[in-house]
Formats: C-alpha cells, structure tokens, sequence
C-alpha cells in the first residue's frame, strides 16, 4: 500500500460520479435531496438522470422521510446533504423511519466531522458516530479514500440495510492504491502490521493513522495500523486479536471523544481483553474553528499528532 | 342514493360497529391505549379497508396495493381491530394486545401483517406516504396512498414540509386525512394551539381540500369515491369526528385521549355498540 498525494477528487464527488453510472443502468436509483445539489456534487446526477432526481427544498425531516416511502415502494433511494443536518434536524426520522421501520435507506452524509471547519460548530458532525450506533438496524461506514468510496457504492445499491455513510468535503490522500482495494462492510482492514501496538482509524483518520505507523517503524516501532471503515456492524474478532497480540490500542477520530470509534474499541476490549487504550479525537467543547487540516492538528489527530501520541504510549 | 349502496353503507356501518365493540374490548383488556382517537376514527379506516382499499389481507404485500399510513400511530386500538375484522390478522393475535412481548405493540409496527410503517412519533406518515406516492407516479404505478393523520398532530411542522412537496410533485394519488375531532391530549385544539384556518393553510399549501363527516359512513364512502385522482393536487380530507364516538359518556370529552373505562362503564360501552349492531342486524 502506498500513497498518493496528488489526488484531487474529493470523496463525495467519487460517490455520486459512481452512483451515476450504477444508476444508467439501474431505474431503481434514486437520489433525493435538500438544496444540496452543488454541496453534494449532484449536478450531474441531476441533469443525466432528471426522472431519478428527487429535490425537495431545505427540509431534512421530510427528505428522510420521503426516501423511507420511496425505499418502502421498491426505490433504491440514497438521500444526500450535509451530515451535520442529517443526524440532528431529521435525526428522527431516521431512527423511526429508516432504523425502526428497516427501510434501507442510505443515508450519505457529506461534509462530515470538521469538513466545515471555518464555518462553525453548527455546521461540524462530531456526534453522528455515537447517536447512530445506538439505533438498532443502522448500518454506519466511514469510507477512507476514492476507491474505498467506489467499492463502497457497489455495495450499497443492493445492501438491505438503511446505512449512514460519512464523507469529507475536500479531496484527501489516497490510501489504497488503486480500485482493486479490499473492502467490504463490516469487515476492517489491516493496513500495516506490527505487535507493538495498535493503531485504529476510521474514515479521513485513516491516512493519518498509517502515516504516523510508518514514523514509528522509522524509530523501530512495530506498529499494527487497522483502518476500520465500518463503525456497525463491528468487527469485534480484528479488535480483540489485535488487543491480544500487542497490547496497547489506541483509536483516532473525527468526532467527540465519547461513543464514537473509541467508544466501540474500548466496551469490546473492557469486556474481552482488557489492555491500555488511549482516544485521540475532539474534546468535549465546541471545536475550534480553521481548516479541517488546521483543527486536525490541533487536536492532535493528524499525522504527527498521533506519531507523538503512540510513541509516549509506547514507551510507557 | 341507489339501493345497492344503501345496502353497502348499511354492512359496512355494521362492520364499523363490530370493530368498535372490538376496540373497546381489547383497550379494556389490556388496561391501555387511546380509545378515543381510536373510536373517532374508526368508520373512516373501515371504509377504507372494506371498501375503498385494493388491498388483500391474504396477500399484505401483493404487488399494486394501495398504502395506508397511521400516521397518527396511538390510534393503533382501531387498526389492529380493522385488520382483524379483514383478515390479516387472526383473534387470537388480536387478543394478546396489551400482553407482555405482544406482536402489537402500543404504535403500529410493520410485524403485523398490513402494516406500512412504525409510527407513533408524530408528524412522520405524510413525508413516508409522500415517498411511496412519488415511487407509484415514477414507476406510472396505479396504487394510491392514505395517510390518516391527527388534529392535534398538525402541530409537528415536518407535516408542511411534506405538505409543499406533495403538491410541488402533483401527487393527486395521495390522500391524506386529519381525523379533525377538535380535541387532543390537553384539551381543546384550537386553545392548545389554533389549528384554523385549516381548509385555507392547506389549499395555500396547493392541495385540493374536501370536507367529509368523518363518523357518517355514507358521506364517507361518498368523499373517497368521489376523489378526483387526474387533477395533479394532493387531497386533505378534513374528517369532522367526534372524539370517542359511539360511546356516548366518552363524546367529545378530552379526558378520554387515553381514559381507560372500569368495569361499568365498559359493561355500558358494550351495551351501547350491541344496541346499534341489533337495529342494523334487524332493520
């Protein structure tokens, strides 16, 4: 696995140039949105397929809801906008709608965590991870890069279950390669390995995660560095062996420090085997305001962040 | 009105009655529910079901179905009575309401044979009935939506987001009903929250909007089958009810929302029901 710097394709437009060509062929689609054509980068949705196009204004409650009546009559609906909206305003919509009902709505959230980092708090994402994991049903990945984003749209037209799908704003560093990138949902993937310690990331965190594990490795440090995309279901078995083999476990997100990625590593290790952990994510305060990058670094969760981090872990 | 429908009002004002008597039975029985939005709509949900409807309870998710949404989920009492009485579901399902891990739950749930939806937090059924009668129109599918909705529910203000959409997308085979008995759970509607005028938000709101009497089984089926389906507005069937309707001490008193009746009031109740059912048996 390398990386590629020089990517410039942000993953929400990964997502709906995918979806766009699945829908060709597939009459089932269908895109519904708020006033988020441009944010979500459905122009070209909307003008290729204007009969599969459903906007309805800036009204989130009633967009879940409408995608939970079209899923519910046979549509392969994906409801579109700004995450921060999606899991507040209409949050519950879709835990009635969507979650308890079992319609399989996707849920594609983008702009997600401090995407909108100049913008304010009203318009950061930093709870969605936790909420989310408490509705019983509801399906959750945070995809990493562009061809994790690709590989996770096949999945998704078909998959039964509603899923909440978190996206970046900006174009971020390829962690994979290429399309042929392992990926299926509710399986994590091992990026680096290492008994040292372990690493854990999960969406944008990802890239960083890997190359603070490369740093270490510099320094000697064996570090494993796991990307877990999916945040439900699970993946319990890659958690505990990890917890087993080396030790030490540290998690990495963009979102609050409570119930989020940590949140999940940390009830399965209390309860399966116990080891140190340490949760690098925002605080409990409403986030600083900058760049997505700038507040990264500020919480310590871009690359150097976490090198520093594991490495006083390492040497506790 | 022609012979053959007075003969159809007259069994399905029968049927209504049976299925209030049931509504009373399993509310009493289980020591919970809301019995008055339950009896207020009551005669609407069964002419939808025994009349209007393409429905088949041996079939519940037959292809083309027409969609029925309680969108005003406490008043499960009387769906889960119309589905009995249909067939979708047998007495003794019907019968463990109220009982510890019952199939029916206190809010309609999609376990339950011809059930669309979960729904009890209010102010949902209209974006979902709104959805599936977008799917029909994309798909140039027939079927129509019936979405039954609270007074007090028009309080939720997802209900006008739904509302401009419906209307923005022409769904004339939408027909949404507010089951109008001017009381919810504190009292008066319009002293809780002025609600009128009702006819004229939502003809603002671009939907076409019939006044039905929503406890008169003629004018019931009457509205339903005179609903124009080609005129590109979503309906609002504003039902005038009367809350706990045809239990006379319950009528229009707020404090049966959720009342429970003891023992000689629901010896009463019954006594009431079997009277009507009696004259519409005998006459």
């Amino acid at each position: 696995m390398s990386t590629d710097n020089l990517n410039t394709i942000p993953c929400r437009k990964m997502f709906t140039d995918t979806l766009v060509e699945l829908a060709k062929n597939d009459k089932q689609i269908v895109v519904v949105t708020t006033d988020a054509r441009g944010s979500v980068t459905l122009d070209k949705f909307a003008s290729e397929l204007p009969e599969q196009f459903v906007e309805l204004g800036i009204a989130e409650q009633n967009a879940v809801g409408v995608a939970a009546g079209l899923v519910s009559a046979g549509k392969k609906a994906f409801v579109c906008g700004p995450a921060c909206f999606y899991v507040a305003r209409s949050l519950e919509q879709v835990k009635v709608d969507v979650a308890y009902s079992a319609n399989p709505v996707k849920i594609l959230g983008v702009s997600g965590g401090v995407s909108y980092g100049a913008l304010g708090f009203s318009h950061h994402s930093l709870h969605d991870i936790a909420v989310l994991r408490t509705f019983p049903g509801m399906h959750i990945v945070l995809p990493c890069d562009i061809y994790q984003t690709e590989k996770l749209v096949e999945e998704l037209v078909d998959y039964p279950f509603p899923v909440y799908i978190r996206v970046g704003r900006n174009a971020v560093p390829n962690v994979y390669e290429n399309e042929n990138a392992p990926f299926k949902i509710g399986k994590a993937n091992l990026l680096l390995d290492g008994n040292d310690l372990t690493i854990i990331g999960t969406g944008e965190t990802v890239y960083h995660c890997l190359q603070a594990g490369k740093k270490l490795l510099e320094k000697g440090i064996k570090a494993r560095v796991i990307d877990m995309h999916t945040l439900k279901p699970f993946d319990r078995e890659i958690v505990i062996k990890a917890a087993k083999e080396t030790g030490k476990i540290i998690t990495v997100e963009e979102h609050s420090i409570s119930g989020g990625l940590g949140g999940a590593v940390s009830e399965i290790v209390s309860q399966n085997c116990p080891v140190p952990m340490r949760i690098l994510g925002i605080p409990d305060e409403n986030a600083i305001h900058g760049t997505a990058l700038q507040i990264f670094h500020y919480y310590g969760i871009d690359t150097d962040g976490i090198f520093e981090k594991a490495l006083a872990f390492y040497n506790l | 009105m022609k012979k053959e429908n007075e003969q159809k009002i007259k069994e399905l004002q029968l049927q209504a009655e049976k299925i209030r008597r049931k509504v009373v039975e399993i509310v009493y029985g289980a020591k919970s529910g809301h019995i008055g939005g339950s009896l207020s709509s009551v005669d609407i949900e069964t002419a939808l079901y025994f009349h209007i409807m393409n429905i088949d309870p041996k079939n519940p998710k037959m292809e083309g179905r027409d969609r029925f949404i309680l969108s005003k989920g406490h008043s499960v009492e009387a769906l889960y009575s119309v589905l009995e009485a249909a067939g979708f579901i047998d007495t003794e399902v019907l019968e463990t309401y109220g009982h510890f891990n019952s199939v029916l739950a206190g809010h309609p749930t999609k376990k339950t044979p011809g059930i669309e939806l979960n729904s009890g937090a209010l102010g949902h059924g209209l974006s979902v009935g709104t959805g599936m009668a977008l799917a029909a129109k994309m798909d140039k599918k027939s079927f129509r939506t019936y979405v039954l909705m609270g007074d007090g529910e028009q309080g939720e203000g997802s209900i006008y987001e739904a509302a401009m959409s419906a209307s923005h997308y022409k769904l004339d085979n939408l027909v949404a009903i507010i089951d109008r008995n001017t009381l919810q759970i504190s009292g008066k509607t319009e002293t809780v929250m002025s609600l009128e005028p009702m006819r004229e938000r939502w003809e603002a709101f671009g939907w076409e909007v019939i006044d039905m009497q929503g406890n008169d089984m003629g004018n019931i089926v009457e509205t339903f089958e005179n609903i124009d389906h080609t005129n590109a507005k979503p309906k609002l069937i504003i039902a005038h009810t009367t809350k706990g309707c045809g239990i006379s001490y319950m009528e229009a008193n707020a404090k049966w929302h959720h009342g429970l009746p003891d023992a000689e009031q629901y010896k009463t109740a019954l006594s009431e029901i079997d009277s009507r059912i009696q004259n519409l048996t005998t006459a």
